[in-house]
C-alpha cells in the first residue's frame, strides 16, 4: 500500500470487540420443579404459606412476605390478560411477524402474571380481562423452557372483571 | 442530625448519539473536569470519588470503575462504585452527599455516565432467562402494559403522552446540552411517528445517548468559600421494592410514594406542587409524567394527566410547576447519568444558572430517578437557601 492510500483511510476511532456470555444457570429448588413441570407440559406454581398467593414461575419465596414457598400448585392452561402491549419491532431469531401482542397473563389459580405471546386473534380485539389458553407445542419439542408454549390464544369465555384478575378467590 | 451539604460544582458533557472522539475514561473525565472548573477547584481538592453507571452489560465492560480510577484522579483516594439500574445517577449523588452529610469527607466528586453507542442497551436488558420466554421487548415492552393499565384506570385521553413528548422536546431545544434538538416539533409529528410498543410511539420514547454528568458536593464550611452559589441539599431519600410480588402496585409503586414522603418531610414540603418551583423527574417514556405526577403527590390519583394537558408542567405555557425544563430523559438518555442529570438540573435551577431553561426565581427544586422495574427510587430536594 502506498503512503498516499494510507493517508486516504479514515482514522480508526473504534473496533468491534464482541462479548459472549454462556451461563450455567443454577435454578434452585423451586425453579427446578417449575422447569421440570414445563418439560412435562404442566404449569407448576407455589403458594405462599403466609398470604396464600400463588406464584408462577415460583422463585422459592414470596417477595411480599419474605417467607419460603413450598406448597406446589398445578395451574390451569387458562389465563386472563392483565395488560398487554402491541409490539412493532421484530424479535431476533423468532419467526413471529410484527405487530404482535405480548401480554401479562395471570393463569387461573395464580396471583401474579408472566409475559407471553398472544396470537390467533386480531390485535385490536385484545383487551384487559380477556380469557385465553396456552397452545403447547408438540410434546416431542418440549424442553426446560417456557417456549414449550407456542403462544396463548383467546377462548370463548366472558371477560373477567378487572378487579378480579389475580385476586385471591377465597381470601 | 446530618451535617449540611451543598452542590458547588456541576459538569456535564454534550449529550449525543455517538462520542467517537473520546473513550469512556475520556468521557467521564470531561464531565468531572467541567464540574471542578465550575467549582473553581482542582483534583487535589477532592477527598473521595463516587462513580455510578447502569448495568455493565450496557457497554460490555465489566467493573469499569477499575480502569476509571486514574481518569478520575482517584490515586490514593477512596473510590466507590454505585449501581441501582436506571436510578443509579440519583442514588450515586445521594451516596456522595451522605459521605459529606456524615462528616466522613469534606468534599466529594461524583460522576455517572453511559456510552450507549458502544453497545446495545435494549439487548442487554433482554437477555434470556430460563424461566421466561425470550421476547426481547426491552424497557418499552416492559413499561407499555403498565401504561395501558394507567390509561384504563384514569380514562385519560389518548394524546397525553403525545403532549408530554412534545413539551419535553420544546424544553430540550432551550438546552444546548440536550441530545435531541427539535425546536419545531409538533403534536402531529409525535402522533405520526411509528408505533413501537403500543401505546408508545417512537417520539414518545427516550433516545440512546452518550454522555456523563458530574457533581462536586462539599460541606457547609467549604461551600461558603465557593465562587458560585451553592445548591443546598435540603433532603435526600431512596427506597426500593422487589420487581415482582403478588398484588404489587405497578402503576403507582409504594416505594415511590414512600420515598417522596420522606424527602418532602426532610425539606419541609407539605404540597409539592405549591412548595416546589420546578422539578426534574425521570420520564423515559411520555406517559410516566402523569403517572409520576400522581405517585409523587403533585396531583391526586387519577388526575395527573389533567396537569399535563392544562400545561401546568410546561415552561412554554408558563405552567405553575414546570417539569423537566432541561428536556428531561426524553431529550437525552445516557442511562447511568440520566438520574444525576435530573439532580444536577434541579441544582442548576436553584443556583439561577440554568440558562434559557431557567425558571425565574427558582428557590426550591426536586430531582428524581427511578430504575429497574420501577422498583428503585432516588430523590433529592435542593434549595437556594440552607433552610
Amino acid at each position: 500500500m502506498s503512503d498516499q492510500n494510507t493517508e486516504a483511510l479514515e482514522p480508526i476511532t473504534g473496533i468491534e470487540v464482541p462479548v459472549y456470555l454462556d451461563y450455567n444457570f443454577t435454578a434452585g429448588r423451586a425453579t427446578a420443579r417449575f422447569l421440570t413441570g414445563v418439560k412435562n407440559g404442566k404449569l407448576l406454581g407455589q403458594r405462599c404459606p403466609s398470604c396464600r398467593n400463588v406464584y408462577i414461575p415460583p422463585r422459592g419465596c414470596c417477595a411480599a412476605c419474605g417467607v419460603a414457598t413450598e406448597e406446589e400448585v398445578e395451574l390451569s392452561n387458562k389465563a386472563t390478560v392483565e395488560s398487554f402491549t402491541i409490539v412493532h419491532i421484530p424479535i431476533p431469531g423468532n419467526p413471529i411477524k410484527p405487530p404482535y401482542v405480548i401480554a401479562n397473563l395471570v393463569p387461573d389459580g395464580a396471583n401474579i402474571s408472566f409475559l407471553h405471546v398472544l396470537s390467533e386473534c386480531k390485535n385490536e380485539d385484545v383487551r384487559i380481562g380477556m380469557r385465553v389458553e396456552a397452545l403447547w407445542k408438540d410434546a416431542s419439542e418440549w424442553d426446560y423452557a417456557m417456549e414449550n408454549i407456542q403462544y396463548f390464544r383467546p377462548i370463548d369465555e366472558p371477560d373477567m372483571e378487572v378487579e378480579e384478575i389475580g385476586r385471591l378467590k377465597d381470601a | 442530625m446530618a451535617d449540611l451539604a451543598a452542590v458547588v460544582g456541576i459538569g456535564q458533557t454534550k449529550y449525543q448519539t455517538k462520542r467517537k472522539d473520546v473513550s469512556i475514561a475520556g468521557l467521564v473525565r470531561e464531565a468531572a473536569f467541567n464540574a471542578l472548573t465550575d467549582a473553581g477547584l482542582t483534583w487535589d481538592d477532592i477527598d473521595a470519588v463516587v462513580v455510578g453507571k447502569a448495568p455493565d452489560m450496557f457497554e460490555g465492560g465489566i467493573m469499569p470503575e477499575l480502569y476509571l480510577t486514574d481518569a478520575l484522579g482517584c490515586n490514593g483516594k477512596p473510590m466507590l462504585r454505585v449501581h441501582t439500574a436506571g436510578s443509579v445517577g440519583g442514588s450515586t449523588a445521594i451516596v456522595a452527599a451522605s459521605y459529606v452529610q456524615s462528616g466522613m469527607f469534606k468534599r466529594v466528586l461524583t460522576v455517572t455516565y453511559e456510552k450507549q453507542s458502544e453497545s446495545n442497551a435494549m439487548w442487554a436488558l433482554s437477555n434470556a432467562q430460563p424461566f421466561s420466554p425470550h421476547l426481547n421487548a426491552g424497557a418499552g415492552g416492559f413499561f407499555a402494559p403498565i401504561i395501558r393499565e394507567y390509561m384504563r384506570r384514569t380514562n385519560a385521553p389518548y394524546d397525553v403522552g403525545i403532549k408530554v413528548a412534545t413539551k419535553d422536546r420544546l424544553h430540550g431545544a432551550r438546552n444546548p446540552l440536550a441530545h435531541l434538538q427539535l425546536p419545531n416539533i409538533t403534536l402531529k409529528e409525535v402522533e405520526d411517528s411509528p408505533m413501537l410498543w403500543e401505546p408508545l410511539r417512537f417520539l414518545e420514547s427516550c433516545p440512546s445517548s452518550d454522555g456523563a454528568c458530574a457533581l462536586v458536593i462539599s460541606n457547609e464550611e467549604l461551600a461558603a468559600q465557593s465562587p458560585k452559589k451553592p445548591a443546598w441539599i435540603r433532603g435526600a431519600a431512596m427506597r426500593s421494592e422487589p420487581t415482582m410480588y403478588a398484588g404489587r402496585e405497578q402503576v403507582n409503586p409504594q416505594a415511590g410514594i414512600d420515598c417522596a414522603k420522606d424527602v418532602y418531610k426532610q425539606a419541609g414540603i407539605t404540597d409539592p406542587r405549591k412548595d416546589l418551583d420546578c422539578a426534574e423527574i425521570y420520564v423515559p417514556f411520555s406517559w410516566y409524567e402523569p403517572m409520576w405526577l400522581e405517585n409523587l403527590g403533585f396531583a391526586d390519583v387519577g388526575q395527573g394527566w389533567k396537569l399535563t394537558m392544562e400545561g401546568a408542567t410546561s415552561l412554554d405555557e408558563k405552567g405553575d410547576i414546570p417539569w423537566n425544563c432541561s428536556g428531561g430523559v426524553l431529550s437525552s438518555n445516557p442511562i447511568g447519568a440520566s438520574g444525576m442529570i435530573r439532580f444536577a438540573e434541579a441544582a442548576r435551577q436553584v443556583r439561577g444558572d440554568a440558562g434559557d431553561h431557567q425558571v425565574d426565581g427558582a428557590k426550591l427544586a426536586m430531582g428524581h430517578a427511578y430504575g429497574g422495574g420501577a422498583q428503585f427510587f432516588a430523590m433529592w430536594v435542593v434549595g437556594s437557601e440552607k433552610a
